[in-house]
C-alpha cells in the first residue's frame, strides 16, 4: 500500500495556526476562557489536544486560566492560554507571579479594539504597552507580534522555545486581523523545528530561584522539596522581604535576563535600513500595509527602509537605531493612538523626525495608500 | 504508627509567623498529626498549595515539602492545573476564609463542581488577619472590625454548606477548641478522592478578638466550645435558635466520579476514535 504523503501545507486560520504550533511546541495543557477574537484557540486545542494526550480547559474566568497554567507549568507541562484584552488585563497579576517566580508559560493574547469592552469584534493594536508594563513592579516582558498566519505558527513555538530558555512567561502579541484571516501555511518537517525544554535540576542542586542567569527548573512531586512564592524569596526559594539586597539581587537578575539577551531577542523583517530617506517601523497586520507603500515609492524614485518587528518587547533598540542613522524622518503606522511611537522616539528620537500615522476604530487597517501618501507628504515636507 | 509524633521532622527550620494564640497553629500540628497517624514519615506524596493570608502560611514555606504559594485567591486554580498534570500526587490546599470564599471563592465552587481531587483545609478566623482586621466574608453580624467600627451589617457565608450545595466529596466543620475531631476529619479527608473541604473555625485574638470583646485566645476557644451545635442536632433547631451558634460535624460524605477520572477517560475515547478515524 503506499504510503500517505505528509501533508505540509494547510489553509489554516490564525488562531488554528496558533494551536496547532502549541501542540508541535510541546504544550500540553492549556487553560482558558471564551472571548472573542481568541476563542478558535480554545475550540481546536479541545478538539486537538486529548488526541495529543494533553488537557484542554475551560475554566471559570480568565484569573483561574493563568492561575491553572502557572500551576501545571511547575507539574512539567509545558502550557498556555489564550485571551483578548480584557482577558489580558485580568490575568496580569498572575502574568507577574509567572515572572516573579520564573514560571514558563506562553499568553496569546489576540487584541481587539479597547479600552474596556470597546468593539468586541474589530482590531485594534492597543495592547503594545500593557505587554510591557500591564503588571506591577519592575517588569521585564517578551512580546512577540506576527503578521502572518504562517507566523502565527512560526512565532508560537518561538514563544514557548524562549519561555522555557529563559524560565518566563512569554507574550504572543497577535491581533483580530491576523488571527481570523486564512493563509497557506508551510510547515517544515517536524525534525527540522527546534524545540527547547526547560532545563532541570541535577541530582543535589538546590537553588532553583538564582545563582546563575538562568537556573535550574524542578518539577513538584519529585522530592526537590521546592517552595515556591511570589514573595521576594532567596536563591533557594525561601521568603526573604526583610533585607533589601535580596530583593534587588532577584529583581535586577529577572529583569537582566531578559535586557540582557535585547539584542539576541531581536528579530525584524528589515529593507534597505541602512540606506533609506524615509524609515517605517510597523508591526502585526498594520506592518502588511509596508510592502505595497514601499514599491510605489520606490517607483517614483524615493527610498524606503523599514523594520517590521517580530519581536516587540524587549523594544528591538539596535534595529531602530540602525534605521534612526540613515533616515531622515521614521514613520510609525500603528492602529493605536501613538503606543508605538513613543518608543522609537525615545530611542531614535535624536537623530530622526518621528512620524506618528494612527487609526482607531471599527477594526479598519492604515491601507497602503494612506501610508503612500505619508510618505510621500514626508518627502515633501 | 512507626515512631513517636513530632512536627519538627515536617518542617523546615524556620521561626514560625504566627502570633501567640494563634489557631493555625492547631490546624497546622493537626494536619501534621494526620499525616504521621496515616504512616506518612515525610511529606513526599503531597504538593501544597496556598494563597494570601496569615492561614497560607501554614504549609509555605515551613513544610519540608513542593509549596506553591500563589497570589491571593488563586490557590484553587493552581491547584488544577498541578493536580491535572500530576494525579499522582496529592495536591492539599491551605487558606483563610477571605482567600477561599472572599477574593476566590468563584474557584472554590467551580472546583466542588468539577470534583476536582483536591483537600481544601480553610482557616475561618472570621477577619482579614493579616491586614488588620477588616470584616471578612465570614464575619458575624454586627461584629466590630477596623471597617465596620459600627457593627458588620452583612451577615457571613456558610462555606460548608456551601461546598455540600456546590457537589464536594466530603465536608466538616470543627473549631481549634475540638483538635482531635478537627485531625481525625483531616484523616479521613485524606483517604478518599474527589473535592474534599475541611472548615477550621479558628481564633484570632490579635485582630478579631480583641476587637469583639475577648482577652485572649483561651476565652475564645471557651466562646467556641460553649457556642457550637452538633449538626444532627442543628437540623432539628429553627434558624432563630442557631443565631451566632457554630454548625460543626461531618455535613456530608460520598461519592462521585472525580475531574482527573473524567479527564482522562475523555482524553482515552479522543485517543481511540481519532485512531479509528
Amino acid at each position: 500500500m503506499k504510503k500517505k504523503p505528509e501533508r505540509n501545507t494547510h489553509f489554516w486560520q490564525g488562531n488554528e495556526a496558533c494551536a496547532e504550533a502549541a501542540i508541535v511546541a510541546g504544550c500540553r495543557f492549556f487553560a482558558g476562557y471564551p472571548i472573542t477574537p481568541a476563542s478558535e484557540i480554545a475550540e481546536y486545542l479541545g478538539k486537538k489536544l486529548p488526541i495529543a494526550g494533553g488537557i484542554a480547559m475551560q475554566m471559570e474566568d480568565e484569573l483561574a486560566s493563568i492561575g491553572a497554567v502557572v500551576g501545571a507549568s511547575w507539574a512539567g507541562a509545558k502550557s498556555m492560554t489564550a485571551t483578548s484584552g480584557p482577558g489580558f488585563s485580568l490575568m496580569q497579576e498572575t502574568i507577574g507571579y509567572a515572572f516573579m517566580t520564573e514560571t514558563p508559560c506562553v499568553i496569546v493574547d489576540v487584541q481587539r479594539l479597547g479600552p474596556s469592552t470597546g468593539q468586541a469584534t474589530k482590531c485594534g493594536q492597543g495592547d503594545v504597552m500593557q505587554a510591557r508594563w500591564g503588571t506591577h513592579g519592575d517588569y521585564s516582558a517578551i512580546a512577540l507580534s506576527p503578521n502572518s498566519v504562517q507566523e502565527m505558527f512560526e512565532l508560537t513555538i518561538k514563544a514557548f522555545n524562549l519561555a522555557e530558555k529563559y524560565r518566563t512567561p512569554v507574550i504572543l502579541l497577535a491581533d483580530e486581523e491576523i488571527a481570523h484571516m486564512r493563509e497557506q501555511v508551510t510547515i517544515p518537517s517536524l525534525e527540522s523545528i527546534e524545540i527547547v525544554n526547560r532545563r532541570k535540576p541535577k541530582l543535589g542542586e538546590t537553588a532553583f530561584f538564582g545563582l546563575e542567569e538562568v537556573p535550574p527548573m524542578p518539577t513538584v512531586g519529585e522530592g526537590y522539596n521546592v517552595a515556591v512564592t511570589g514573595s521576594t524569596h532567596n536563591e533557594y526559594g525561601i521568603r526573604f522581604t526583610a533585607d533589601p539586597n535580596v530583593h534587588k539581587r532577584l529583581v535586577e537578575r529577572l529583569n537582566s535576563k531578559i535586557q540582557d539577551h535585547a539584542d539576541e531577542l531581536a528579530e525584524a523583517e528589515t529593507h534597505s535600513i541602512d540606506d533609506c530617506q524615509i524609515g517605517i517601523i510597523s508591526f502585526g497586520c498594520t506592518s502588511r500595509a509596508i510592502y505595497e507603500a514601499v514599491e510605489k515609492a520606490e517607483a517614483i524614485g524615493v527610498t524606503v527602509g523599514y523594520a517590521r518587528l517580530k519581536t516587540i518587547w524587549p523594544f528591538p533598540e539596535k534595529i531602530v537605531k540602525k534605521l534612526a542613522k540613515t533616515a531622515e524622518k521614521i514613520i510609525v503606522p500603528e492602529m493605536n493612538l501613538k503606543q508605538l511611537y513613543y518608543e522609537v522616539q525615545r530611542v531614535a528620537g535624536g537623530s530622526s523626525e518621528i512620524i506618528a500615522l494612527n487609526k482607531i476604530g471599527g477594526g479598519e487597517l492604515i491601507t497602503p495608500e494612506e501610508l503612500t501618501a505619508k510618505i510621500m507628504e514626508s518627502v515633501k515636507d | 504508627m512507626s515512631e513517636q509524633f513530632s512536627v519538627k521532622k515536617y518542617l523546615r527550620d524556620l521561626p514560625l509567623p504566627f502570633c501567640p494564640g494563634c489557631g493555625a497553629m492547631t490546624v497546622m500540628s493537626e494536619f501534621l498529626r494526620a499525616v504521621h497517624e496515616l504512616g506518612h514519615d515525610d511529606l513526599s506524596k503531597f504538593v501544597f498549595c496556598s494563597g494570601i493570608g496569615c492561614s497560607a502560611w501554614i504549609p509555605s514555606p515551613y513544610f519540608m515539602a513542593d509549596s506553591v504559594h500563589t497570589l491571593h485567591g488563586r490557590s484553587i486554580p493552581a491547584a488544577t492545573g498541578i493536580k491535572l498534570m500530576r494525579p499522582d500526587v496529592d495536591v492539599v490546599v491551605f487558606g483563610g476564609d477571605g482567600d477561599i470564599v472572599g477574593i476566590g471563592l468563584s474557584h472554590f465552587i467551580h472546583a466542588a463542581r468539577r470534583n476536582l481531587d483536591i483537600f481544601v483545609i480553610m482557616v475561618n478566623n472570621m477577619i482579614y488577619g493579616m491586614t488588620g482586621g477588616q470584616v471578612a466574608p465570614t464575619t458575624p453580624f454586627k461584629s466590630i472590625t477596623t471597617t465596620t467600627p459600627y457593627g458588620s451589617f452583612e451577615h457571613p457565608l456558610d462555606a460548608a454548606r456551601l461546598a455540600v450545595t456546590a457537589g464536594a466529596c466530603y465536608v466538616a466543620r470543627w473549631t481549634t477548641a475540638q483538635p482531635n475531631e478537627l485531625k481525625e476529619s483531616m484523616k479521613k479527608a485524606l483517604g478518599i478522592r474527589g473535592f474534599r473541604f475541611v472548615e477550621a473555625v479558628s481564633q484570632c485574638p490579635t485582630a478579631f478578638g480583641r476587637r469583639a470583646g475577648f482577652k485572649n485566645a483561651g476565652e475564645m476557644l471557651k466562646w467556641f466550645k460553649e457556642n457550637v451545635i452538633p449538626i444532627h442536632q442543628a437540623e432539628k433547631m429553627t434558624e432563630e435558635a442557631l443565631g451566632g451558634k457554630i454548625v460543626v460535624g461531618e455535613f456530608i460524605q460520598r461519592q462521585r466520579p472525580t475531574l482527573v477520572e473524567n479527564i482522562y477517560k475523555a482524553i482515552e475515547e479522543a485517543q481511540e476514535g481519532n485512531e479509528k478515524s
